[in-house]
């Protein structure tokens, strides 16, 4: 997989994963052209297009349309599975998840993808391995936080 | 201090988090870019602090405006700090952030080195992974480089969660650093068999994306993986196997041989359609590679295509697309297959979606035939009145027209009917295509002669009603067709019915609105409807009328803004005025003014001009005159960099001709001509083949036609062609029938069917309606096959493709950088990026291979299906080695040099000999195994399958290999559908140096009673880094008679029958000094000709063995002393015959 993008109806870009280096003007112009194109089809339409060298894979959840972009020789459906099994983890982790848990934990989404893809491969395949992980990872940042009190925070301590 | 502390957390207090900041951009929408800029400063602010906790909650806010397109770079350094920090919390956002940010020349990467290393180090497996998840999206050479080492330790770590991430980036570190890969790959080998399923898919996903990019490294994997295949259960981890194989099989034909039955069961049982979609596609791609010639796999294809169907059937619109997609896959291959699923097609071009409609079309491409044509274009053509949306229909004409025109119009049996669907086209509005649609108007008129008189008819009827077409201005792009009507009525003006209408026509004040071109063509063929109008009746009162119109309506032109009109008007407006003051003086002058447009042009091929041969002598790069002196030095340099480049790009290409190649080819294109019925440009005596064939002449649709005219082009025309061709091909059916139980006897001339021989006898029975005489485009005499294009350069994969067979050289571990630290602070002035392996370096000693050997030998074992001979464990270990080398007699020293003392030192039998070698490649052959046609059509089901094994010898690459046969009387090579007799088939793969691969080829015999020897030309490029080189070898085949033989068990009660029924004919023969044992002259009998033992008493033995054909061999062996006689029967004796004298054949020389 090349890159992952999120993003609403509106034509905002909600998330973002690269998995090659990938210059930032280039990225801004491949996403600006790419949102054109899927907004642009219809809801009967396949989620399936070709485009420049590669192949585009989206659906879209509620108001959020995922997008992928694999290689010539990928599987699309499989695609289509790792799209759907991140938004069941999402939807795990949020309980039942909306755009705006999205917007604004950001970073545990981007956390979650990154336990699940890591340089565009499917890390684990079990939706519950994934999970864990994500969980142990935030108690270990629960810990660091916890012990501080309000005074120790204030430095007074 | 302490001060400073308090006052940060206080500050920290009012400060945004990302919550706010997110609700604040929110709430400023009319002006986000202010608002952001002011956020910006507070955050710039924030990152100043000493606070770690401060900082990373800047960086977290940063993340977030990086991704709404605002710039961050400038504080990548306090991206570098929070990665450091101790806690995971802000640890995990500054890798976030970095992971985010960072790309290769992001200059501060290099600072993070050996946090990383410290990170991935760290005893919390979530420091360690949130560390490798970073790295694979901003790892660089230099950290790839560094850090190798330690991500390569990680692998074997005791926590599975690390050891699935590290062997996950290790393909990035691959990417980066390729000198990691051979030391590396031990390891990731390994973890294929890792005992947690997470590790496993994760080895599986690294090595098949490597294998994807560089498959022939990896072909000695194909067991393992195969294991895998058949024992895994997981579909994520199926799939990437099943493309891995479908990767490695172009490489190997045996593999997709044995793959074909695992996965055929998949595609049964799975219920997961990206699985089955997965092995359909790679059956697809198996077939494909095995398709050269082995009998095809129809059971799989039909498995392939009927699963395809299900899937278009489906109402989920993805799995629809995707089965249209792989249909069209394996449409290039498998035609027929496909074409049986027609209606399906047709009907998704009835599709809402545009993406699924746009497929079809692509599929609708290869699946026309004769037959179906004008029924698939008919469809279209309603496609196109209700297509909405000028794309889609423009998209639906051009299809059309391709489909129609495409390999030279070869499914066209009726051109007026074509002529019909081109005039209807031009009623579409606004569509762009109007000169396609003239091109093959013009295209279609000049090279099928025979239907110039309905085109010119056709064309003169659209030029009347020109208003038509040119009235809207939305119209604008299809008044081209214009230009083609005008040049067609011009240019065969003779067939015109009423030209001085046409002339008309062609001179209305309204045409000088059209475009300049089309005006200047209309200009310049008016003077050729003149000439023709003049020819036909001097002093008629026609000619005069074309006069008077001529030199009252040409002065519009010559006003015209448009210089080429302009130029032209005039200079026939003063020839019709000269012509005028000519025949005033009562000269005849219309044979002269028709000589003016004398001369037929014919189509030239669009690559002619770039293939003209540059003549001997001719040195375009030589100075035409000496280049002036060096005083100008400004000039001098663009004709420095023009003179460089010239001679690389045209030098090469000239080089690779020599002069015998030329006349070989020159004879090999003359030879195509004599027996392609399209070309009749090459002697009158081909001409006569036309006339030979069915009376097509008396075929009445040019008569009826005429009852039929056009008058206005917004009819429907091509309907009726349907109905026509219909009743037609009916009666044609009905006569043929008549004919061949009159003329039972009488032996038909080919006549044009022989160009399609393979096709179905359907498709052979359609007789054109026409004399189709397409001309060939013109060609230079020595046209060069364009050589093919190489892979990019730039492909970051490339680097990968490295030999992981070798065993590893001493200087091949990875740079490890233990403790160092401390040195590197003494003594500042070392390269702190150097890798430290400096002792091995000066003493660099490649490790012989020793052990590729034994593996990739394993590997061919392993997909050998070839008997291994009985008693070759006993012999050295190469004899139980398939390989050809064994038993070629090439193979210098191997053979065991011992004199033969013991029963089982014997050279081994091999199933393959050398047909050919030179210093390039060496053919092997194997000894032809038959495959008998179950059918068991006696006359032409006879198939024989040559395996041949081409092995590269030299140090280049080898590529377009094509394998040629010249085919005789008795044994053709059979050839894909479509191509001609003497069209060479393409081996389909290519070698790299040292590699081996195995074609096979079906060749059809006819008589098997004799042997046969077949010429053949193996041709193939020879490529080099600098130059590539066309080579070619000639072989012989020879087919023996044994060779049509079958192994064939009898027992001795049917063979007693056999010989006792009396249809046998007998014949003996006697070997003398024979000195081996018994029982080895029976195996050579029965390995070398294909018999079986039936019984064995003592010193005598029977034999049977039975034809591809179904004759009986029966042979009575007896021996005694050093004599051996033989005495056979057969109902064939010229067979017997032959048999025998290759039995005494194969016993002289040994």
């Amino acid at each position: 997989m090349r890159f992952m993008l999120l993003f609403s109806r509106q034509g905002k870009l909600r998330l973002q994963k690269w998995y090659t280096a990938t210059a930032e003007r280039d990225k801004k112009k491949m996403v600006r052209e790419l949102m054109q194109i899927v907004l642009a089809r219809k809801p009967k339409m396949c989620s399936f297009l070709e485009w420049r060298d590669l192949k585009i894979v989206y659906k879209r959840y509620a108001s959020l349309y995922f997008c992928c972009a694999i290689e010539e020789q990928d599987n699309e459906l499989i695609t289509l599975e790792v799209i759907h099994r991140f938004v069941e983890l999402l939807d795990k982790y949020f309980g039942s998840v909306c755009e705006l848990d999205i917007i604004f934990n950001f970073e545990k989404a981007y956390f979650i993808l990154d336990e699940f893809l890591m340089g565009g491969e499917i890390q684990d395949t079990s939706k519950k391995s994934v999970l864990k992980a994500i969980e142990q990872a935030d108690l270990l940042q629960e810990e660091d936080e916890s012990p501080r009190s309000v005074l120790e925070e204030m430095g007074l301590a | 201090m302490a001060l400073k502390i308090v006052k940060g957390s206080i500050d920290r207090m009012f400060d945004k988090n990302l919550q706010d900041l997110v609700r604040g951009i929110r709430n400023h929408k009319e002006e986000e870019a202010k608002y952001i800029s002011t956020c910006i400063d507070e955050i710039k602010q924030e990152l100043k602090q000493d606070n770690i906790a401060v900082k990373a909650n800047a960086v977290c806010k940063l993340t977030y405006l990086q991704m709404l397109g605002y710039d961050v770079s400038w504080a990548a350094f306090n991206i570098v700090e929070v990665m450091s920090s101790s806690k995971f919390t802000y640890k995990r956002i500054g890798y976030l952030a970095a992971s985010q940010c960072f790309h290769e020349s992001t200059d501060v990467i290099m600072l993070t080195t050996n946090q990383i290393r410290k990170d991935l180090s760290s005893p919390n497996q979530y420091d360690t992974g949130v560390a490798l998840t970073g790295l694979s999206c901003f790892v660089t050479p230099d950290l790839a480089r560094d850090l190798a080492n330690d991500i390569m330790t990680l692998m074997s770590h005791t926590k599975p969660y690390i050891r699935k991430k590290a062997v996950l980036i290790m393909y990035k570190v691959f990417l980066k650093y390729p000198e990691s890969l051979r030391p590396a790959f031990p390891r990731l080998k390994e973890k294929l068999e890792d005992p947690d399923p997470g590790v496993q898919s994760a080895a599986v996903n690294v090595i098949c994306e490597l294998a994807r990019r560089n498959p022939k490294n990896y072909l000695s994997l194909a067991p393992l993986f195969f294991k895998l295949m058949t024992s895994s259960t997981n579909n994520w981890v199926l799939i990437k196997i099943i493309k891995l194989f479908g990767a490695l099989t172009p490489l190997e034909p045996r593999l997709g041989k044995k793959l074909i039955e695992p996965l055929t069961n998949l595609i049964h049982s799975t219920s997961a359609m990206s699985l089955l979609y997965e092995c359909v596609n790679t059956v697809i791609a198996v077939l494909i590679s095995l398709s050269s010639g082995m009998p095809n796999h129809s059971a799989s294809i039909q498995l392939c295509v009927q699963k395809l169907r299900i899937l278009i059937e489906d109402s989920d619109q993805n799995l629809k697309y995707l089965g249209l997609l792989a249909m069209s896959k394996i449409l290039k291959t498998h035609p027929k297959s496909v074409q049986s699923h027609k209606d399906l097609i047709l009907q998704c071009l009835d599709d809402k979606d545009e993406s699924i409609r746009l497929r079809a079309l692509d599929l609708l491409y290869g699946m026309v035939s004769k037959k179906n044509l004008m029924e698939i274009v008919k469809k279209l053509m309603l496609h196109v009145d209700k297509a909405e949306g000028t794309t889609y229909r423009d998209e639906l004409l051009t299809k059309i027209i391709d489909i129609c025109s495409q390999s030279n119009y070869q499914y066209i049996t009726n051109f007026e009917w074509y002529i019909s669907i081109l005039v209807e086209l031009t009623r579409l509005e606004g569509t762009r295509h109007g000169h396609l649609i003239a091109s093959q108007m013009l295209d279609v008129a000049i090279r099928v002669k025979a239907i110039r008189g309905f085109a010119v008819a056709q064309m003169a009827t659209l030029l009347d009603n020109a208003h038509l077409l040119t009235g809207n201005v939305q119209r604008k792009g299809i008044c081209e067709v214009l230009y083609a009507a005008a040049w067609i009525c011009g240019e065969f003006s003779e067939h015109l019915e009423n030209p001085m209408q046409t002339l008309e026509a062609m001179l209305r004040p309204k045409v000088a609105t059209l475009p300049g071109h089309i005006q200047a063509v209309y200009v310049q063929n008016a003077a050729k409807l003149f000439a023709t109008v003049l020819k036909s009746g001097e002093g008629s009162a026609d000619s005069t009328a074309a006069q008077e119109m001529m030199i009252e309506r040409l002065p519009l032109f010559v006003q015209s803004a448009n210089l080429e009109v302009q130029e032209r008007a005039s200079c026939i407006l003063q020839l019709v005025k000269y012509i005028q003051k000519l025949q005033q003086k009562d000269v005849e002058i219309a044979e002269e003014v028709i000589a003016l447009f004398a001369g037929e042009l014919n189509p030239v091929a669009p690559k002619a001009q770039k293939k003209v041969p540059v003549p001997e002598g001719l040195d375009l790069d030589a100075w035409i005159n000496e280049p002036p002196s060096e005083s100008e030095s400004e000039d001098e340099q663009p004709r420095a960099i023009f003179s460089k480049e010239e001679p690389k790009y045209s030098r090469p290409r000239h080089t690779e001709v020599d002069e015998k190649e030329l006349a070989k080819r020159r004879e090999v294109r003359k030879q195509e001509q004599a027996s392609n019925p399209f070309y009749i440009k090459s002697s009158p005596s081909s001409q006569k083949v036309y006339q030979e064939g069915p009376g097509v002449e008396h075929i009445p649709v040019v008569q009826i036609d005429l009852t039929v005219p056009l008058k206005v082009p917004g009819l429907p025309m091509s309907d009726q062609y349907v109905k026509l061709e219909e009743e037609r091909r009916q009666k044609d059916r009905a006569d043929k029938k008549k004919k061949e139980k009159k003329k039972r006897k009488e032996k038909r001339g080919g006549g044009r069917g022989k160009k399609h021989d393979s096709g179905p006898e359907s498709e052979e029975d359609i007789t054109p309606a026409h004399m189709v005489d397409i001309v060939t485009e013109e060609m230079p005499e020595n046209a060069l096959p364009s050589d093919d294009d190489d892979k990019d350069p730039n492909d970051p994969h490339k680097a990968l493709d490295i030999d992981l067979d070798k065993p590893l050289a001493d200087n091949e571990k990875l740079p490890v950088r233990s403790h160092r630290a401390a040195e590197v602070l003494k003594s500042p002035t070392e390269d702190e990026d150097e890798p430290v392996v400096q002792s091995e370096e000066t003493s660099v000693v490649a490790a012989p291979p020793t052990s590729t050997t034994s593996e990739v030998s394993d590997l061919d074992f392993w997909l050998s299906n070839a008997p291994v001979p009985s008693n070759a464990q006993e012999a050295a270990p190469v004899a139980a080695d398939p390989v050809p080398e064994a038993a070629s007699g090439a193979a210098p020293d191997s053979e065991p040099e011992e004199p033969k003392d013991t029963e089982a030192e014997e050279t081994p039998m091999s199933n393959y000999c050398l047909l050919a070698e030179n210093s390039y490649i060496k053919m092997m052959l194997e000894d032809a195994d038959q495959v008998n046609d179950i059918q068991g059509n006696l006359q032409d089901g006879s198939q024989v399958v040559v395996s041949v094994i081409f092995e590269n010898k030299c140090e280049s690459f080898l590529k377009s290999m094509e394998f040629n046969v010249l085919d005789s009387l008795n044994s053709k090579l059979q050839r894909p559908e479509g191509s001609g007799a003497h069209d060479a088939l393409s081996v389909p793969f290519q070698l790299p140096p040292g590699v081996s691969n195995e074609a096979r080829f079906v060749f059809t015999m006819q008589s098997i009673v004799m042997p046969q020897k077949l010429k053949g030309t193996l041709t193939f490029i020879v490529k080099n880094e600098d130059s590539s080189t066309h080579e070619k070898l000639e072989f012989k085949l020879h087919f023996t008679c044994s060779s049509y033989l079958i192994t064939t068990p009898c027992y001795s009660d049917a063979f007693a029958k056999l010989l006792e029924s009396g249809d046998l004919k007998c014949s003996s023969v006697k070997l003398e000094g024979i000195s081996m044992p018994f029982h080895h002259l029976l195996a050579k009998i029965c390995f070398h000709h294909h018999f079986s033992v039936v019984e064995r008493i003592d010193s005598c033995a029977s034999m049977y063995s039975r034809s591809i054909q179904g004759h009986h061999v029966c042979l009575l062996v007896k021996t005694s002393e050093q004599t051996v006689s033989i005495d056979a029967k057969c109902d064939e004796p010229t067979l017997l015959g032959n048999v025998l004298d290759e039995i005494k054949q194969t016993f002289s020389q040994c």
